[in-house]
């Protein structure tokens, strides 16, 4: 469906991209199987961020987590490609990696910081040690190396080094998920999928954090799949934004585009949803009278496959 | 119709730690007015108090101090069981804030039957139907019967509206309605309560940490840092003036797409510096409508 | 840093090649979706029948059965034969005592007696431990300390050692069975007590009961009707284990001659067949019988506590489905590999990939 042949500026990034996903289709194979997500398409480019947006049950949260290979039965990638094309040339093929260069492929190349990480550090571990494990597990560094590379990434996020020797429940929720995006950092991968990272987060916090993102992808340039409900905070920072419905990729442009000339129904829906903060008052606030078409529209969600993994 | 008349209230928290007690004060002396068809929103980050207004305002907390008044128009005041008849309140969480092994029909019917609204299990039920129609819930007889775990959260959330109405509430503190909600449908539920407001005559308190949706929903805005009201005053003003820093912080922070338009360029608008929050004094508030700062403790003086 | 073209611009039919639908319609194929019928709340309080469960289940039944129905069909089991000793025939089928008694007869009598004796105290533990554990949480401060406290002494009291001396205590002519299913009742509610006060601790937090608080119920209602059903998987948990550590503890408590003075149980049949050196004479029909009714019965009712358990803790449950899909899924995939290669599903937790 959104296979997308003549190359534009709007559906594919201009640089080489670092990630090609073509007809990805997840099918959870429950008693009736249920296809989560459906020919999903899309180009990752190096150091683009790519906002993935769309509510509760569309499947992006799913999409995600078969890029990556981690979904988990019942889940099963029916049939799609998907292809990352390192720095130095070379192409792997994701679908098709056995388990042991599967776990060597993640984190250093393409690590993720799921939806409320920061509750899933170890209580009873020093932030130093956490981060020392996964050095540990991927790298051979000496101990004074992996500790200076632990030390360098959580400055490179905002948190005092000092902190390496704190254990979780010492930090704020905003430093605990900065934590975690400097634990996703930490093997330096190209590309880093980012699962409503900043959601549970107070707004301030939340954006010290997307600028910490912003800058840092600036620095070092990875790309970042960055995943939410929030299409006006994925405006602000994305370069392009794919929207999701029902499974289905129903629209990827810049975010510049997207904004301003939604093309697809739900996309403009989406829009419309967030009142602006500082624009005018838009005609749905406050209208009354009957239901509008938000009150009586059904609502998508009810996606069984999203609970079933939660 | 029924307004409320909160005058310095303050709530102060034991904190224990082994043997050292320490007092933390959640709500530092907050004073505002709830009227009838008027919303007043509530804004602040998590551990602003805002929550802890809600729980002192329909009771489940005792104030340390300043008081909670609750009137009718001719100025009878309203105590005892009345009171949870006139202030009633919607949870944040839908999936939390219905019993999961009860049907829709229980959660409204049991208001109507314990402050005597209906009177026999026929009308009660004729009032459940009636109630589930009016939050848009059809077909309303179906829906009764089932059980919360059938429902979407935003069905769900209308059912809590329906059960916060069913008592005849005239007082409606909605703590979080929408945050919880998919964004698609948020609207269609802040419109329910809008519509529910008019037909009613309700007082609402829109308790939130969106700053949009406070804007847009509400006549009045007070901004609170740190259990005190930083800066009040009508909705525009607030949003669009803001004067004291930690307002201008709120503003900043929040997604804008408006104006990452007039900046140019989508990665700027996320990249904008943010004022530090260390120097931040709340200890005094800008309020639009007096268009001065009032130092709370000048407040205090002036009426002793 | 614009990655953006001046092109980007080009209005071609980029994407969406979906036909649009307003308002989007949920994936029809959903499963779970909301059922027109209503199901009956004792519905989702009833675990899924598996295999250990039906054993369980057919277990507990039949020693039921035969503990209710069995003592009308067999004969006086308090009738002296001549036919001392004698292993199973086709007149005793489970042979006969020292003193020429049918097994068999005292074999349902005695079932009768142990689950009387269960079911007694089962109640009372439960009540006890609701009422303590329940109210005082629901309560909340000092009446949860004291409760608590209560609860706790209790709790280290050794139950044993105390049935013993409270019942050497009591002479043994006003040594009933009431008296015995008290002792054992009070020794053995106070861990059920705390496990209820954790439960309601949670249930209570939960923004439904400060709803139903708010929209002006009754503290007892609350309970009754809010708090409650969601604990009764925990109280049916609980109620299961205090049958079992009745019937056992009865048990330990005749065989040591300490039990019910006008009763039969299949502790007393054991103290009997004890004094009447059955082991040592061989006499297996005698003593293996009631040994096994009991160890059956404790094995039968914790089988069906672990169904229990499951819906207490989905978690457990969750677990067991997905193993079952997971295996399921393979087979799928081997089936379809000529297909996609490769495509194996490999378990792994988000940790498991961080490490």
């Amino acid at each position: 469906m959104t296979t997308l042949t003549a190359p534009d500026a709007r559906t594919t990034p201009t640089r080489r991209p670092v990630l090609t996903v073509r007809d990805l289709t997840v099918v959870y194979d429950v008693e009736e199987p249920v296809t989560a997500v459906a020919d999903a398409s899309l180009d990752l480019g190096r150091g683009e961020i790519l906002g993935l947006a769309g509510e509760s049950g569309c499947g992006k949260t799913t999409l995600a987590y078969a890029i990556n290979r981690l979904h988990q039965p019942p889940a099963r990638i029916a049939s799609g490609s998907v292809v990352f094309h390192d720095r130095d040339g070379g192409d792997v093929d994701l679908l098709a990696l056995d388990d042991e260069p599967l776990r060597r492929f993640r984190w250093s190349q393409l690590s993720m910081v799921f939806q409320g990480a920061m509750n899933s550090l170890n209580p009873v571990r020093t932030i130093g040690a956490q981060l020392d494990d996964t050095l540990r597990a991927h790298t051979r560094m000496p101990r004074r190396e992996r500790r200076e590379r632990s030390a360098e990434v959580l400055t490179r996020v905002g948190v005092d080094v000092a902190r390496l020797r704190s254990y979780p429940h010492e930090l704020s929720g905003g430093m605990r998920q900065r934590v975690m995006i400097a634990m996703a950092m930490l093997l330096e991968p190209q590309i880093m999928i980012m699962d409503e990272p900043t959601t549970a987060l107070d707004v301030v916090v939340q954006r010290e954090i997307l600028r910490e993102i912003v800058r840092l992808r600036d620095e070092l340039d990875f790309a970042v799949v960055f995943i939410t409900h929030d299409l006006p905070l994925l405006l602000e920072i994305s370069d392009r934004i794919a929207v999701m419905l029902a499974g289905r990729i129903v629209e990827l442009d810049t975010a510049e585009q997207l904004h301003r000339s939604p093309a697809h129904p739900y996309t403009r829906r989406l829009l419309g949803s967030f009142p602006s903060l500082s624009g005018d008052r838009g005609s749905f606030i406050r209208d009354g009278g009957g239901p509008t078409a938000h009150d009586a529209g059904p609502e998508t969600g009810t996606d069984a496959a999203e609970e079933d993994r939660a | 119709m029924t307004s409320v008349h909160v005058t310095d209230l303050t709530k102060d928290y034991t904190l224990r730690s082994g043997l050292r007690r320490t007092r933390l004060r959640a709500v530092d002396r907050v004073s505002f007015d709830l009227v009838p068809r008027r919303t007043v929103a509530l804004v602040g980050e998590s551990g602003s108090g805002k929550s802890t207004i809600a729980k002192l305002l329909t009771r489940m907390e005792k104030p340390t101090s300043g008081r909670i008044d609750v009137q009718l128009d001719d100025r009878t005041p309203v105590m005892g069981s009345v009171y949870q008849r006139h202030v009633q309140m919607v949870f944040q969480d839908p999936f939390a804030s219905l019993n999961p092994f009860h049907t829709i029909e229980h959660h409204v019917a049991r208001p109507l039957r314990i402050h005597h609204r209906t009177h026999d299990a026929a009308s009660t039920h004729a009032r459940v139907v009636e109630m589930l129609q009016r939050v848009n819930l059809e077909p309303a007889e179906q829906i009764a019967l089932r059980r919360p775990h059938e429902l979407s959260g935003g069905q769900r959330q209308r059912v809590a509206i329906a059960r916060a109405l069913a008592p005849g509430a005239q007082v409606l503190i909605a703590d979080e309605p929408v945050s919880m909600l998919d964004v698609s449908i948020r609207l269609g539920v802040l419109n329910l309560l809008g519509r529910l407001q008019r037909e009613d005559n309700l007082a609402v308190l829109y308790i939130t940490h969106d700053l949009a949706t406070a804007r847009h929903f509400s006549d009045e805005i007070l901004v609170l840092y740190r259990g005190r009201v930083v800066e009040r005053g009508p909705a525009d003003a607030v949003i669009l003036d803001p004067h004291h820093d930690y307002t201008k912080l709120l503003a900043l922070a929040a997604p804008d797409p408006e104006r990452v338009g007039s900046v140019g360029g989508t990665r700027r608008g996320a990249a904008r510096e943010l004022p530090a929050r260390d120097g931040i004094d709340n200890s005094v508030c800008y309020d639009h409508d007096l268009g001065d700062w009032v130092h709370v403790d000048d407040r205090e003086r002036a009426r002793a | 840093m614009t990655n953006i073209g001046p092109d980007v611009q080009v209005a071609a039919g980029t994407v969406a090649t979906t036909p649009p639908t307003d308002p989007p319609e949920p994936a029809a194929d959903v499963p779970g979706a909301p059922a027109g019928r209503p199901r009956a709340a004792w519905r989702m309080l009833l675990p899924s029948m598996t295999p250990w469960l039906a054993t369980g289940l057919v277990l507990v039944a039949v020693i039921v059965v035969f503990g209710v129905v069995g003592p009308y069909l067999v004969g006086d089991p308090d009738a002296i034969s001549d036919t001392g000793l004698s292993g199973p025939s086709a007149e005793h089928w489970l042979g006969t005592t020292q003193t020429g008694q049918d097994v068999l007869a005292q074999l349902a009598h005695a079932t009768r007696g142990s689950l009387q004796i269960g079911l007694m105290v089962g109640v009372l533990a439960t009540v006890l431990s609701a009422f303590f554990g329940i109210y005082g949480a629901y309560l909340g401060g000092f009446a949860d300390e004291a409760f608590s406290l209560l609860s706790n002494v209790f709790l280290v009291i050794p139950g044993l050692p105390l049935v013993i001396v409270i019942s050497g205590f009591v002479p043994r002519e006003s040594r009933g069975l009431w008296t015995i299913a008290v002792v054992l009742a009070l020794t053995s509610w106070a861990a059920s007590a705390r496990v209820l006060r954790a439960q309601t601790l949670s249930v209570r937090s939960r923004d439904y009961v400060a709803a139903s608080r708010l929209s002006g119920e009754k503290p007892w209602r609350v309970i009754g009707v809010e708090i409650l059903p969601n604990l009764l998987p925990v109280l049916a948990s609980q109620f299961v284990y205090a049958v079992i550590a009745a019937i056992l503890g009865e048990a330990g408590l005749s065989f040591l001659g300490l039990g019910a003075s006008n009763s039969s149980t299949l502790g007393t049949m054991l103290f009997y067949a004890q004094n009447g050196f059955a082991l040592p004479l061989g006499a297996w029909w005698w003593f293996v019988p009631p040994g096994l009714v009991i160890a059956l019965f404790g094995m039968g009712l914790s089988l069906i506590n672990f169904s229990i358990d499951e819906i207490i803790n989905p978690r457990l449950k969750n677990a067991r489905t997905a193993r079952r899909r997971a295996k399921a899924a393979r087979r799928r995939e081997r089936r379809s590999a000529t297909g996609t290669d490769g495509t194996a599903g490999t378990a792994s937790t988000a940790q498991e990939v961080a490490r």
